[in-house]
This record gives structure tokens, sequence and C-alpha cells, in this order.
């Protein structure tokens, strides 16, 4: 198991994959991680203290890290590329190449994405980054709810033999899920049914969507709510199904709502099963500094904007 | 594994008597055939496939413990083409040891072929990675040397560099990166002809001192005549001896050596179209016989 036991309640994203990246260790003797000079910043100085001889420092140079991954795939080894979802922007090109144009077993973990980062500000804000990765070939795209799901997916990226792209998270994170969580690469799942609508969200936005679907059961509108972990490849069947049940849906994600889950939810339903969609993320602006509520409620992504979203989306259906 | 598919080691090869004729005879098909593939592809860029032919020669001809049948042994030296634009040489050089078929690298840069313009490792495993992005074969270099190191597997990691190439910021970070974690085990070249795409790398972005940068970046630093075999051979010999660092030899060559015509002329750095009397007439003066310019000429 990927031992959720280890994981506090108070845990973030990023300090549950660090934790099950160390817990993992012996079962990957070939993982090695590389860091750029904020172990503790990614989680991962729980994989520095447990295995001093198979971290890898690369200094602030994140492009050469990148790149020297790929090489290390090439001679047998695991790597696990960790640093800011901001600072991955920066090695886009490095990934392309070294990781995904020559199908690497290499994986990229990304703490701080998206709004979440908070007082950092709008530099430091990835907002980009699902979009990005997601454009690679080949490039597996993850990002994961809770720490449950974050240690279940940690596992599985490993077990994974190519890239992979993969947020975490910075804020102490809301415990969705239970031991008996699944998590399997590609695949979402309905949290709660719903009949009116289904919100599909992705990360931090997925605690948001079910309190969205609070507030609209509150007005009598059913929102069924299903978490999207892995944005690349979609899971067109399931939403598929959902469009057909519900005949609408919203997506919710902590990034531009221009070439995230949004757009991947609205490629996948558009060849399938369209239907009136609304989105709700980032309006192709930058963010700023503040508390991570704060920013949510300020660039409308907090559960108010989700549940306006549902309403609006259930009045473009065609009666 | 693969162990009985291995032929002769690098130190049998190196013993040879005769080895700096093999090695010039082997510079010069790889100058022909990159000219050849150049002229069947209608494009790409002959003068560093020229400058580093001599190089090439050393690496598979001598220095390296890599062999045709056994590709994927894990103890196989690594060779990087960090300047990417330069597989045709790299092509040549796989053609001549026998890693690929030689009519078919002819068919560079054309669909369905293996032979892309610039390497890519699932089309042809033996290159060893994706290159033709500048600066990053080093950084895998780097990563393949940490890595071998990390498993304790013995091997050593060789990679070619252009000198505009130096340019890139990459190039700098995988080289502090390298001498911070001690790689002995690789050996960076830089075919330094002096030109680049648009012109002198001194009307660039001049890269002077360039032995000085690499000193100063913490490597062991050889400057040798890059078309001179025996300096080639006894540089490669030295990196290899050398411990807790790792080692740069910057080969001081000629952009377009062995074509008069294209000698120093930044003009044949970028991807070009060669015509038949331009293509034959470099054959000829590279030393090709009548047969050999044929059989170069018609695929």
């Amino acid at each position: 198991m990927s031992s959720p036991a280890l994981i506090a309640n108070s845990d973030s994203l990023r300090e549950a994959f660090g934790k099950t990246l160390s817990a993992l260790a012996d079962e990957f003797p070939k993982l090695v991680v590389l860091d750029a000079d904020i172990a503790g910043g990614t989680g991962v100085h729980h994989f520095r203290k447990s295995h001093p001889e198979r971290m890898i420092q690369f200094g602030i140079a994140e492009q050469n890290m990148m790149a020297a991954a790929g090489g290390m795939a090439a001679v047998g080894l695991i790597p696990v590329v960790t640093t800011f979802a901001v600072f991955c922007l920066r090695a886009v090109e490095q990934a392309r190449l070294s990781l995904g144009y020559a199908r690497r077993n290499a994986k990229i973990v990304a703490s701080h994405p998206g709004l979440d980062v908070g007082p950092d500000g709008g530099s430091a804000q990835a907002l980009e980054d699902l979009a990005a990765f997601r454009a690679i070939p080949g490039m597996i795209v993850i990002s994961p709810a809770d720490p449950t799901e974050m240690a279940l997916a940690t596992r599985a990226i490993l077990e994974y033999d190519g890239p992979v792209y993969m947020r975490t998270g910075r804020s102490p994170s809301a415990r969705l899920f239970g031991d008996d969580h699944k998590f399997e690469i590609g695949k979402g799942q309905i949290l709660r049914q719903g009949h009116d609508v289904t919100i599909v969200a992705c990360g931090v936005e997925v605690a948001r969507a079910l309190n969205a679907a609070d507030m609209l059961a509150e007005d009598g509108i059913f929102a069924r709510v299903v978490n999207m972990p892995t944005i690349k490849p979609i899971d067109a069947r399931l939403l598929s199904a959902c469009a057909v049940e519900t005949g609408a849906l919203v997506t919710a994600e902590d990034h531009n709502i221009h070439g995230g889950l949004g757009s991947a939810v609205a490629e996948a339903l558009a060849q399938t099963t369209p239907c009136p969609v609304e989105f709700v993320g980032v309006k192709d602006t930058f963010g700023a500094s503040g508390e991570p509520e704060e920013l949510a409620q300020h660039f409308g992504i907090s559960a108010p904007f989700i549940a306006d979203a549902a309403r609006r989306v259930i009045a473009r259906k065609k009666k | 594994m693969n162990q009985q598919l291995k032929t002769v080691s690098a130190e049998a090869r190196l013993a040879q008597p005769d080895l700096a004729e093999k090695l010039a005879k082997a510079a010069r098909f790889i100058r022909c055939h990159s000219v050849a593939s150049i002229y069947h592809a209608g494009s790409g860029h002959p003068g560093g496939a020229l400058s580093s032919a001599d190089l090439f020669a050393c690496l598979y001809g001598a220095e390296m413990n890599v062999w045709p049948t056994a590709v994927d042994e894990p103890t196989r030296d690594r060779f990087v083409l960090s300047k990417g634009h330069a597989a045709p040489a790299l092509y040549a050089a796989g053609a001549y040891y026998g890693f690929c078929d030689r009519k078919a690298s002819l068919q560079l840069r054309k669909l369905n072929s293996p032979f892309q313009g610039h390497p890519h490792v699932l089309d042809l495993p033996w290159v060893e990675t994706s290159t033709g992005s500048l600066g990053q074969g080093f950084s895998v270099a780097v990563g393949m040397a940490i890595g071998l190191r990390l498993q304790k597997i013995p091997a050593r990691v060789y990679t070619m560099l252009g000198d505009g190439e130096l340019q890139e910021g990459e190039v700098w970070e995988a080289a502090m990166s390298a001498a911070h974690h001690k790689l002995d085990n690789l050996c960076a070249l830089i075919d330094y002809n002096k030109l680049q795409s648009d012109n002198h790398n001194d009307a660039i972005m001049r890269l002077e001192p360039l032995a000085a940068k690499w000193q100063a970046f913490g490597w062991s630093v050889t400057e040798i005549d890059g078309h001179d075999i025996p300096q080639i051979l006894e540089a490669l010999r030295q990196a290899g001896a050398t411990r807790e660092k790792p080692s740069v030899i910057i080969a001081h060559t000629i952009k377009g050596k062995g074509v008069p015509y294209m000698e120093n002329i930044p003009a044949w750095h970028g991807s070009v179209k060669l015509t038949p009397a331009q293509s034959e007439e470099a054959l000829t003066v590279l030393g090709a016989s009548t047969d050999e310019i044929r059989n170069f000429m018609n695929v």
C-alpha cells in the first residue's frame, strides 16, 4: 500500500507526496529524486532524510535538471524531477525533447501550482502548466485532490512506464477520501450523485465543487460531482455518460480557463456528446498576492462561483 | 548481457599499429557519406559534419566501448550528439562501424526514414537520446554520467557540443553541475570550428576566453587540433585518466574541413541544398574513387 497512514490530517499535497515517496523508496530501488534547491518546499526533504544517496542536487538550474532526468532514465533509473510548477514551465522545452520525445520513464512533480501558492503572488502562481504539459505528446498529466489520492497517485506514476507531469499543492489540503479510495491513471470518479448538472473538478477545486453541490442542494438543484485527477488522458467515457445523464457540465480548476481541465473536457465532449459547458478557472489573467481562499474568491474559483456556473449552465440546457 | 556478441574492446583497438591510418580512412568515409546524404536529402548542415568527422572516427573507431551487436549492453559507453545538427556525421560514423546500413543511412531527412534531420532515439536506439535543441544533449549526458555512477556501472559518457551551442545558458548549468558532482566518467568534446549559423562566433556572441571559462567551471581542459588523430586519441586517453573532474576537449577544427569551397564559409553551416556537381566535386576532393562516387550518388 502507499502508506496513507503516514499522512497527517493537516498535510498539504506536497507533504503527502514527499512522505509517500520516502515510504516507496525501498520498493522502487531505481527511484531517484532531483531537486533544484527547494526540497523543503516540494516535500522531498522527507526523501532526502531517508535516502540521501538517491537525492541529486541540481542547484537553481531547472533546465539542466529536467534534461538530465532524461539521461538518468536512459540508463535505467526512475528520475522524479521536483520543483515548483512555475519553474517547470521554464523547462517545458527540456521536458518536451529529452523526456517526451525520447519517451523516458521520468516523472515531473510540481508543487506550488495555481492560486493555491498564495502570498508569493502572480509571478509564482503557475496557471499555465496543465496546458503546457498537456500539449506534449505522450505526457500524462495528473492533479490529485487530497493527500490520500496523492499517495495513491505517487505509487501509480512510479508503476507507470513513461513521462508524467503531476501537480501537488502548497496549502493544507482538505481530506476527502478514506483508506478505501482508488486511483487509476485515466479514470475519474463520481463523488456525489446528481441529475441536474455535473461539476468536473481536479486538485483543490474538488473540495470546492463538493461545497458548491451543497449550496445548490439548498436550492433544490442536484449536482453530480466528478473528481477528475487525470487531465490527460481524460476519462472521456465517464464524461460522455455525465453529459447524457445530466445534460450540462461545469469544469473547475485552479488554472487558466484556457488549455487545462476545462479544455480537455470540452474537447472530449465535442467529439462524442456535445452539451452546454461552463468553465470555472482563472479567466486568462495572472494571479496576485493574497491568501489562497481570498484569491479563490477574488479570481472567481471559489464554491459560490462554481454554484453560479452550475445555475447558468442549467439555464442553457435545451428544454 | 550479449557478452558473446561484443567484438573487440577499445583497449584492443587502441593497440593496433595502423590505428591512425584506419581512423583517417574512417574520417574520409564519414565526410563523403555526410556530403552524399545531405545531397540526397536536399538539405542539411554540411559544415559541422565535416569539421567533426575526425572526432567521430576516433570515438567510434577507437575510444569508445560500443558494439553494433550489443547496443543495449548496460556497460557500453554512451555518446550523445548535443550538436544534433551534425547528425549526418553521426549516421556516417554509425554506417562505417556497423551500427546502421550504409545505403539506408543515405536516406537522410526523408519521411519514414529513421535517419531524421536530428537524431531520435526511438528511431535509432544506438544514438542514445534525441537531440536537436542545443544544450539539452549535454544535460542528458550529465544525467547519464550521474546515473551510471550511482548504479556502479563503469561506463563512460561522451558528448559533442558545437561552439555556437555554448551560447545556450543550459550548457553552463550543465557544466557547473558536472563539476559539482565530480563526474570523471564524463568527457565533452567541443567542435570549435569558429562559425555558427549566421556568422563567425566572434561576430554573433564572443566565446573567448573559452578554455579559461571551462577551467573556471572546474573542468579538466585540453586544447587540441581536432583534425590531428594522434592528438585526439591522446586527449581522450587523458580524459579517461582524469579523476574527480569532468574533462572537456576543445578541438580546434575547420568548418567544412576537406572540401575547399566550403572551408570557413558560414553559408555552409546552415541547411543547404547541394547540387550534383557540388556533391561530386566534394566527393572527389575528399578522395573518393569513381566507383565510390557512383555508389554515393546513385541510391
